[in-house]
């Protein structure tokens, strides 16, 4: 079970995540430059990824659509915008049409993953940064997850305001 | 909570308690749509969708507008979520993207 730390900044609209994998950070790096892995932690269970085009070099554009559970399908990109490996890369995460061509009018995310070497193991840090809030919550609504969550999440708000 | 609140919360969970609600409030979440392309989704009346669009406009989840014969309806829950509540949900993301990510160098490392 990889130690996990969750560091939120609600000004910067950034989520920050830790994890500390028993994996050598070449070994990290492999399963992000490989589409085939890298669709199998991408998605949830409910919501499967696809990687159409996918490689980790500075200027590339990865394609991908996520299947939710009634075959409806979401479709997004990734435009590579640095790359030091193994030890990080950095890119832009947006929407796509049906037929994977960037959607201008979805927000964009911003993300930085760095791998370091800790012990023999991976020290991954995932950064990823929302323009602005109403980007943040079209995210999340954009059916990257099952609307269950959504709900309870609402009550929860509810509940604390 | 005071009696007017509960009343809120009972109108909330009310609304929220049904599966096709929750359906139809992550569509007008995404994006304006007008009851009657809501209706075409679902396999009921446009009356009984109807209905359901007036439940969560009551439980203040969904606000309507007319234009022309058309009512739209789009998802309104500002006042429900906060910046701080939707980064705990991309957090819910992250940690199944973790387990899975973990669960892959496993079994890699296992063969």
């Amino acid at each position: 079970m990889p130690v996990t730390n969750v560091t939120k900044d609600l000004d910067a609209r950034t989520i920050v995540i830790t994890a500390q994998f028993p994996a050598p950070v070449e070994r990290v790096w492999a399963l992000y430059a490989d589409p085939r892995q890298l669709e199998r932690v991408w998605g949830p269970p409910t919501y499967p990824a696809t990687f159409v085009d996918h490689s980790l070099r500075v200027g590339s554009r990865s394609t991908y659509y996520m299947t939710g559970p009634e075959g409806d399908k979401h479709a997004g990109w990734w435009q590579i915008t640095a790359v030091d490996e193994p030890h990080s890369f950095s890119f832009d995460d947006g929407f796509a049409d049906a037929d994977l061509q960037p959607n201008p009018d979805l927000p964009v995310s911003h993300n930085v993953y760095t791998f370091e070497d800790r012990d023999g193991g991976t020290l991954a840090t995932f950064t990823s940064s929302y323009d602005t809030a109403e980007a943040l919550q079209q995210v999340l609504e954009m059916g990257i997850e099952e609307g269950a969550t959504l709900a309870i999440n609402q009550i929860d708000a509810f509940l604390a305001s | 909570m005071t009696a007017s609140s509960e009343d809120r919360a009972d109108a909330f969970f009310h609304a929220l308690a049904d599966r096709t609600r929750r359906d139809i409030l992550r569509r007008v979440l995404a994006g304006e749509h007008s009851v009657s392309a809501l209706a075409a989704k679902y396999d009921m009346s446009f009356a009984a969708v109807q209905k359901h669009v007036a439940i969560l406009e009551r439980a203040g989840l969904l606000t309507k507008r007319r234009q022309g014969r058309e009512q739209l309806a789009s998802g309104d829950v500002e006042a429900v979520r906060t910046v701080a509540s939707m980064l705990s949900e991309l957090e819910e993301v992250w940690r199944g993207r973790i387990d899975r990510i973990d669960a892959l160098l496993n079994e890699t490392e296992e063969h």
